[in-house]
């Protein structure tokens, strides 16, 4: 792996995070954030589908009219949601009740069809593929964090597992029900982004 | 009567597609700086569900749904092509988002200058497509009430849009510590209107 390589890889985890810089992929995010559990899957199953979309569209780049190239690229994304779709049912039925149609949603992913457009329809296939994979982990980077908060002073719990000790609510503490809300969520992020670019100044708005 | 009013009120303010289920907030965070446009993307966003939401129903119940080809004769009873679902919809979505590009701009040339950067953007808009799983999810029982569901989620995003503008235009004079100017100060606001609309989470009809 070259130097270039490991940017391309490892600067969407921090400097060019897809969510709180780039300002991709929080649609359908944010719903899913509530418990880890969930959240790891969904991250997992989004990092799959934009490494290897963006792997077969490289592939095919120069063969694709550009007029055309939104409902190809939706095609490629939609084929490979529907085999992640499938694959959820059959070996993880409970999550991907609790996902919904949020599963279905990662086809709309603004990280999915960003990442094509801007990267993928321009560069080698083994630079689109490490692309997409340093994407999808600063995405689950991302809802790996907000999850943690939420699961951990929502319900007490981490991955299902009480955590927070029984001598706590004893002594009169309580789950904060304000976590598990969606709203939550965006402002746990707005923190996130706040500290990030309290550190990184190049990254402030004028 | 009733039941289409309650599908309505119920998807514009208790089921509001951007505060409750944060569909379409790619679009909704990039847009929202100018109430003019930021209305210009809600009408077309309406307009797109309205069109989407019923094809994509009558698909469902008479293409993909298990028995749902029955019609053809009794040969296609057992066929279940519900997996086949996300990808339909899709492709109907986009084609008929590059239809009415093509419709609108010979048609109507002055609303196609307004909101032609961002009608191809509404292909990927979730909100779109998001319309369409809950539709299928939810099994309304008649196309009427699927429809009165797309125009009220269309309505509720047109809403939630034109007001977050609206504060972000007031936004610009007030004095915001630097790291969280724009995108940080965007998510607390939206965040407060989503506690908001909870409120109405409440009401029971």
């Amino acid at each position: 792996m070259t130097e270039k390589d490991k940017l391309i890889l490892f600067n969407p985890l921090g400097k060019n995070n897809p969510i709180t810089v780039q300002m991709l992929g929080i649609c359908s995010a944010l719903a899913v954030t509530s418990k880890l559990e969930p959240a790891f899957i969904m991250a997992v199953s989004v990092t799959a589908v934009i490494a290897f979309s963006n792997l077969i569209l490289s592939l095919i780049r120069n063969t694709i009219p550009s007029r055309i190239r939104i409902i190809v690229q939706l095609l490629i994304v939609a084929a490979l949601v529907t085999v992640i779709n499938e694959i959820l049912k059959a070996y993880a039925y409970d999550v991907s009740k609790q996902l919904s149609v949020f599963v279905g949603l990662i086809i709309t992913n603004c990280i999915v069809m960003g990442r094509l457009e801007a990267f993928a329809l321009g560069n080698r296939p083994w630079a689109s593929f490490l692309d997409g994979v340093g994407n999808g982990l600063g995405y689950a980077v991302l809802l790996v964090i907000v999850a943690f908060f939420r699961e951990l002073f929502g319900s007490g719990t981490l991955w299902n597992f009480q955590v927070m000790p029984q001598s706590f609510y004893d002594a009169g503490y309580c789950n904060n029900g304000l976590m598990i809300l969606p709203p939550m969520a965006l402002i746990i992020i707005a923190c996130i982004i706040w500290i990030q670019r309290s550190r990184d100044k190049e990254l402030q708005e004028k | 009567m009733q039941e289409y009013l309650n599908t309505f009120i119920r998807s514009v303010f208790m089921e509001n597609m951007l505060f409750t289920y944060f569909l379409g907030m790619c679009s909704f965070l990039a847009i929202s700086k100018n109430v003019r446009t930021a209305f210009g993307l809600g009408v077309a966003v309406t307009f797109v569900l309205l069109v989407t939401l019923p094809v994509n129903y009558l698909l469902d119940n008479y293409v993909l749904k298990a028995g749902a080809l029955l019609w053809l004769g009794n040969v296609f009873e057992g066929v279940d092509l519900s997996f086949l679902s996300l990808i339909i919809f899709i492709a109907v979505v986009a084609a008929t988002v590059q239809l009415l590009e093509m419709v609108i701009e010979h048609y109507l040339p002055a609303l196609y200058n307004s909101l032609g950067i961002f009608l191809p953007l509404i292909a990927v808009n979730c909100a779109i497509l998001g319309g369409s799983l809950f539709m299928q999810q939810k099994e309304f029982p008649t196309i009427g009430i699927a429809t009165t569901y797309a125009f009220g989620s269309g309505v509720g995003w047109l809403l939630a849009i034109t007001g977050m503008a609206a504060i972000r235009d007031k936004l610009q004079y007030s004095d915001i510590p630097k790291p969280l100017k724009g995108l940080g100060i965007a998510f607390i606001i939206t965040a407060l209107m989503g506690i908001g609309f909870m409120s109405f989470s409440g009401i029971k009809i």
